[in-house]
């Protein structure tokens, strides 16, 4: 009997550290099973939803690509410079997760307008510049007008849009979403609410923990 | 004698009741401006000053410059309801972008948010009235 309760306990243990602080962040997205031929043998793997190459024009009218992220986490979201709504709260909020991560080289920040008429890379430059963002951790990009809100919907699942009935003309959603090595997406915070962001603050260590494992 | 003591303590408690309670009707107007100014701030404004008034970098001014808001007293209900569009400097800074209108804005709401703005994040400069609104309203550019 007490051997019962012995291993009751050490089973109860062993699960509270399935769920504990080692869970890796889960794969977000569509993911499809494909068969391959190993040794003779029928093996399925998983295909993940992953960022496709993308170019932009960087506030620095730089072009911006796909491989500028090789070999980095990122954070990507959607705003424009003069939106009042959600945009200055994201962005004060970011400006926490660019100074914490400023000396990580692995950690950049990708914000992608959506007002692709007004904010060229020199009013993105004139933003980033008043935010007080100096390095390249942290690039404002535009895009053309037709693919961006595919991006958004498409790439990064954030919905973005123009609207004649809204006071700006454009709505988008606030998320942050966080992206590893592999251009996979790992998670997707509400960058309006302070409590998601440092969640998504610890996300990003515990992201920056497992590339390291998978380097070796 | 008990008795005495007895009424005289109860009449010593109401007296102080009755004075607590009287507070004068410029107070609770002032403190019913305050409390519906922090919710008109919270709508409209806290977006990109900040719930702390403190703005966001070089983007947008904070509200905490108390001299700013004193020189400007006279101006903020054009700001408030019309926007800015203009350099200003605020803590011995340049801001230079353009802050929409709030043109839906009835007088007393905009003076409820300046009772809010000019008597939180440091400043302390009393009441604002409608009618203060109303006469600035008709001097703006």
């Amino acid at each position: 009997m007490k051997n019962l309760y012995l291993i009751a306990v050490i089973s109860c243990v062993f699960q509270a550290c399935s769920n504990g602080p080692d869970q890796k962040l889960p794969i977000l997205g569509d993911r499809e099973p494909v068969e391959r031929t190993v040794d003779g043998k029928t093996v399925v793997d998983t295909v993940y939803h992953t960022i496709p190459p993308f170019s932009y024009l960087n506030q620095d009218s730089v072009v911006v690509t796909e491989k500028d992220f090789d070999n980095k986490i990122y954070i990507a979201d959607f705003f424009f410079t003069s939106c009042n709504t959600i945009c200055p709260m994201m962005h004060r909020n970011m400006l926490e997760v660019y100074n914490r991560f400023k000396d990580e080289p692995r950690v950049k920040i990708l914000s992608h307008t959506i007002d692709i008429k007004y904010d060229l890379p020199s009013r993105l430059k004139t933003y980033a510049d008043k935010l007080g963002v100096e390095s390249d951790r942290w690039v404002f990009v535009h895009g053309s007008r037709d693919s961006i809100f595919e991006v958004s919907a498409k790439n990064y699942l954030v919905a973005a849009y123009e609207d004649n009935t809204d006071p700006q003309g454009l709505v988008h959603q606030g998320w942050f979403i966080l992206v590893d090595t592999k251009k996979q997406l790992r998670g997707a915070y509400d960058g309006t609410k302070e409590g998601q962001v440092n969640q998504m603050m610890a996300d990003m260590e515990k992201l920056l923990d497992e590339e390291i494992l998978n380097e070796k | 004698m008990r008795n005495k003591v007895i009424f005289l303590l109860l009449f010593y408690t109401a007296a102080v009741f009755q004075l607590q309670a009287c507070d004068s009707d410029a107070d609770i107007n002032y403190k019913r401006n305050y409390v519906n100014g922090k919710g008109l701030y919270e709508k409209y404004c806290q977006n990109c000053h900040g719930a702390d008034g403190t703005g966001l970098a070089r983007l947008y001014p904070p509200l905490t410059d108390t001299t700013y808001l004193i020189e400007n007293k006279a101006l903020l209900p054009c700001i408030i309801k019309n926007g800015q569009n203009k350099e200003i400097i605020v803590h011995r800074e340049t801001y230079d972008g353009e802050m929409p209108g709030n043109g839906n804005l009835a007088d007393i709401e905009i003076a409820q948010i300046i009772v809010y703005i000019t008597n939180s994040f440091g400043n302390n400069q009393g009441s604002y009235a409608a009618a203060q609104v109303t006469s600035a309203l008709k001097d703006c550019d």
